[in-house]
C-alpha cells in the first residue's frame, strides 16, 4: 500500500476483536488496571506519535508559507517567531494549479483510479464464487495459483506488456492502465473475497438450491450482497494502490497531458531548490483524497486487513 | 478536461454494465448445454474473466520476461546468459543487490519491533488516547510513496552552511552548534539507505501494529494473569507468552512488508534515484529499461527478483494449503 503494495492481507489468525480499540469490551487486567496509564507509557507514546505526526505537520505548515520565507527559514520558525503566523497564505495552492499541472492531473488520477477500482470487483466476486461454491477439476490448482501469485512482483509482467501496448499503441491511454492495475489487483481480489465467502454459512446456498435457484440467481441475490463488506475492503485497499501508484504510471502513461497525481508531484520533487513551497502545496494535495477516504473507511480497511482470511 | 471525467465515467458505467452483460451471456452460454455438461463448464465460465486478466496481464508477461533476459537490449537476438554475467559482474550491480539485501534484512524486522512495541503501548493507554495515537500512526498507510518523499525532504534537506536551514534534522543539528549534514549523501555504512528504510518504517509501522495489536488482544486474558500470579514480571509476560502466541501474526506481518520491501520503488526513485549508493532492485530495473533502454538487463533483473521471492512463494503456498486443511 503505500507505494510498496505492501497491505496484502495474507493469512492470519486472528479473532474478531475489536481492532481500533473502538469498543473494547474488557479492559486488560494488569498492573494499570483501573488506574490511569503508567506515565511513562503515556510519555513514550506520545514521542511516538509526535515523530510520526510532525514530518507531515511539516509540509502542511509550508504549503501556507510565503514563497521567500518557505525557502530561506524552517518551518518551524512559525512557532519561534509568532509574527509568521499572519504571513501564512493560500497563494501556493492557487500557483501548484496554475504552474505545476496539479488541477488537470487531479482530474487524470480520478479517470484513473475510479474504472480500475469497480470494474475489477465483480469480475472478482464472480470467480471467488465459483471457487468457493463449485465443484470442478483443477480448482485446488487455479487456487494456488492466485496465492503464489500474491508474492510475484507485478514489476515481471512489465517488460513484455510495454512491448505489447507499444505495437497495440495503447501506451499513454487509459485503457493501458485500468486493465493494468485490474489485471495487477485481480489475484488479491479473487482471493480476499473467496476466503470471506467461505466464511458464509453453507447452509444458505444449500437452501437456495433446494428452492430451485439457480447459481446466477444465487450469486446476484444472496452471495454478492452477503459479500459487500469485502468487497468494499478490497475497493479500499485497490483506490490508494492505484491512486498512489507512482511505476505503473510512469511505465504505461509517463509525463503528459494523462499524467496522474504521482507523476506532477514527482516533477515538482524534480525542480527542488526554488520551488519548496509549489511542491509542498502539490504534496498535501495529492494526499487529501486517500487521507479522507482513509480516514472515512478505517473500519472497513482494519477489516479487510486482520480479515485476509477472516 | 470534461471530457476525461465523461471518459471515466463511461468506463466505469460500461465496464460494470459490461461486464455483467458478459456474465449473463457467459451463464446463458452454459445453459443452452445439455444436462450434466452445464454443471461441469459453468465454473470455468465464471472463473473465465478473472484468469484472462491474470493470464494475460500476469502468468505469459512473467514467462516472456523470463524469455527476454536471454536476449539483448532490444530483444531482437537471443545472447545466453550474457545479461546475467554482465549485470553480476558489474560493481554496480553489486552494491545494489546489498542494499536490497540489506532492505531485506532490517527493515521488515524494523517493522515489526516498532510495531510490537507501539502495539503493546497503546494498549496500556485509555481508550481515547488508544484511537487517536493508533489512526496517527495508522495514517501515513494512506499516503503514497511520492507524497511521502515531499514530507520527508522537509526532514532531510540540507542547505549549504551559511544559509538557515529549511530540513528538520539539519534544522536540529544547527540549532545545536553543529555543521549541517547532507544526509542523503551519506553513504559511509549505506547511512543514506537506512535514512530511505525510515520513511518505509514510518509508512508501514501502522499496518503492523494494528495486525500485531488485534493480535495481542486476542491473547487469553487468564493465561496472562496466571503467569503474573506465578510471579512473572512484565517483560518475561511479553517474551515468553504473548510473543509465542502471537507467532503466526508476526510471520505474517514479516512477509507481507518483505514482499513490500522487495517492490520498494517509489521512496528510493523519488529520494535518491538511485544515487550514492541507495539503488535497489526495483530502482535499477526500472532506469535499465528506460534511462538505459535495455529491455535485457531490465528482465534479467526482475527474474533475479523472482528468484529472491521462490522461498517466500513457497512458503505462502504451505501456509496456504495448512490453513486449507483445517477449514
Amino acid at each position: 500500500m503505500s507505494g510498496t503494495q505492501a497491505v496484502t492481507p495474507t493469512p492470519v489468525q486472528v479473532p474478531k476483536q475489536p481492532v481500533s480499540g473502538v469498543t473494547r469490551t474488557k479492559r486488560r487486567a494488569g498492573p494499570e488496571v483501573g488506574g490511569k496509564p503508567r506515565l511513562w507509557v503515556r510519555i513514550v507514546m506520545a514521542i511516538i506519535c509526535l515523530m510520526w505526526v510532525i514530518p507531515t505537520l511539516g509540509l502542511a505548515i509550508t504549503s501556507f508559507r510565503p514563497k521567500d520565507e518557505a525557502n530561506s527559514s524552517g518551518w518551524w520558525t512559525v512557532f519561534t517567531a509568532p509574527a509568521n503566523f499572519t504571513k501564512l497564505t493560500f497563494e501556493n495552492y492557487a500557483e501548484v494549479f496554475t504552474r505545476g499541472n496539479m488541477g488537470e492531473a487531479f482530474v487524470n488520477s480520478l479517470a484513473i483510479t475510479i474504472p480500475a477500482t469497480i470494474i475489477p470487483i465483480l469480475i472478482a466476486a464472480f470467480a471467488a464464487y465459483a471457487f468457493t461454491f463449485m465443484q470442478f477439476p483443477g480448482r485446488d490448482l487455479l487456487l494456488i495459483l492466485i496465492v503464489g501469485l500474491l508474492v510475484v512482483p507485478s514489476q515481471v509482467a512489465l517488460v513484455p506488456l510495454l512491448k505489447i501496448y507499444g505495437t497495440l499503441g495503447l501506451n499513454g491511454t487509459f485503457l493501458a492502465i485500468w486493465l493494468v492495475h485490474i489485471g495487477f489487483g485481480m489475484p488479491l481480489a479473487v482471493y480476499i473475497t473467496r476466503n470471506y465467502m467461505a466464511t458464509l454459512p453453507k447452509e444458505v446456498i444449500e437452501s437456495a438450491k433446494i428452492d430451485g435457484a439457480s447459481h446466477f440467481q444465487t450469486f446476484w441475490r444472496l452471495i454478492l450482497p452477503m459479500s459487500t463488506p469485502v468487497l468494499a475492503s478490497f475497493a479500499i485497499f485497490q483506490f490508494l494502490w492505484v491512486w498512489n501508484d507512482l511505476l505503473n504510471a510512469l511505465v504505461f502513461i509517463g509525463p503528459g497531458p494523462n499524467q496522474p497525481l504521482p507523476i506532477a508531484l514527482n516533477s515538482l520533487l524534480g525542480q527542488q531548490g526554488q520551488g519548496w513551497q509549489l511542491l509542498t502545496a502539490g504534496g498535501m494535495f495529492t494526499m487529501i483524497l486517500p487521507i479522507i477516504v482513509f480516514l472515512s473507511l478505517q473500519r472497513y480497511f482494519v477489516r479487510g486487513m486482520t480479515a485476509g482470511s477472516v | 478536461m470534461t471530457i476525461k471525467i465523461l471518459n471515466a465515467l463511461i468506463a466505469v458505467v460500461g465496464g460494470v454494465l459490461g461486464a455483467i452483460a458478459l456474465y449473463y451471456l457467459l451463464n446463458k452460454l452454459a445453459e443452452l448445454l445439455p444436462g450434466r455438461w452445464e454443471d461441469r463448464v459453468k465454473p470455468y465460465l465464471y472463473l473465465l474473466p478473472a484468469l484472462a486478466a491474470i493470464g494475460l496481464y500476469l502468468v505469459y508477461p512473467t514467462f516472456q520476461t523470463i524469455v527476454y533476459s536471454f536476449a539483448n537490449a532490444q530483444s531482437t537476438e537471443f545472447v545466453g546468459v550474457d545479461n546475467y554475467v554482465n549485470l553480476l559482474s558489474s560493481p554496480s550491480f553489486q552494491s545494489t543487490l546489498f542494499n536490497t539485501f540489506l532492505w531485506i534484512l532490517l527493515a521488515p524486522a524494523g517493522t515489526i519491533v516498532i510495531g510490537l512495541l507501539i502495539a503493546t503501548l497503546a494498549d496500556r493507554l485509555r481508550p481515547r488516547g488508544e484511537k487517536l495515537s493508533k489512526t496517527l500512526i495508522f495514517l501515513p498507510l494512506a499516503i503514497g510513496g511520492v507524497s511521502a518523499g515531499a514530507i520527508w525532504r522537509f526532514v532531510y534537506a540540507a542547505n549549504p552552511p551559511n544559509q538557515e536551514q529549511v530540513g528538520l534534522l539539519n534544522g536540529i543539528v544547527t540549532g545545536f552548534g553543529g555543521e549541517p549534514v547532507n544526509w542523503l549523501q551519506l553513504s559511509d555504512f549505506r547511512f543514506n539507505s537506512l535514512l530511505l528504510m525510515v520513511m518505509l518504517l514510518w509508512m508501514q509501522a501502522g499496518f503492523a501494529m494494528v495486525l500485531l495489536s488485534a493480535a495481542i488482544k486476542g491473547v487469553p486474558t487468564e493465561t496472562l494473569e496466571a503467569a503474573r500470579l506465578d510471579g512473572a514480571g512484565e517483560a518475561s509476560v511479553f517474551f515468553r507468552i504473548v510473543i509465542p502466541q502471537i507467532r503466526t501474526t508476526i510471520i505474517t506481518v514479516f512477509i507481507t512488508v518483505l514482499i513490500g520491501v522487495l517492490k520498494t520503488f517509489d521512496i528510493v526513485y523519488v529520494m535518491t534515484n538511485g544515487n550514492f549508493n541507495t539503488n535497489v532492485i526495483a530502482v535499477d530495473f526500472y532506469n535499465q529499461l528506460f534511462t538505459n533502454n535495455n529491455a535485457g538487463y531490465a528482465a534479467a533483473i526482475v527474474v533475479m527478483l523472482l528468484i529472491i521471492m521462490i522461498p517466500v512463494l513457497v512458503f505462502q503456498v504451505r501456509q496456504f494449503r495448512a490453513e486449507e486443511a483445517a477449514r
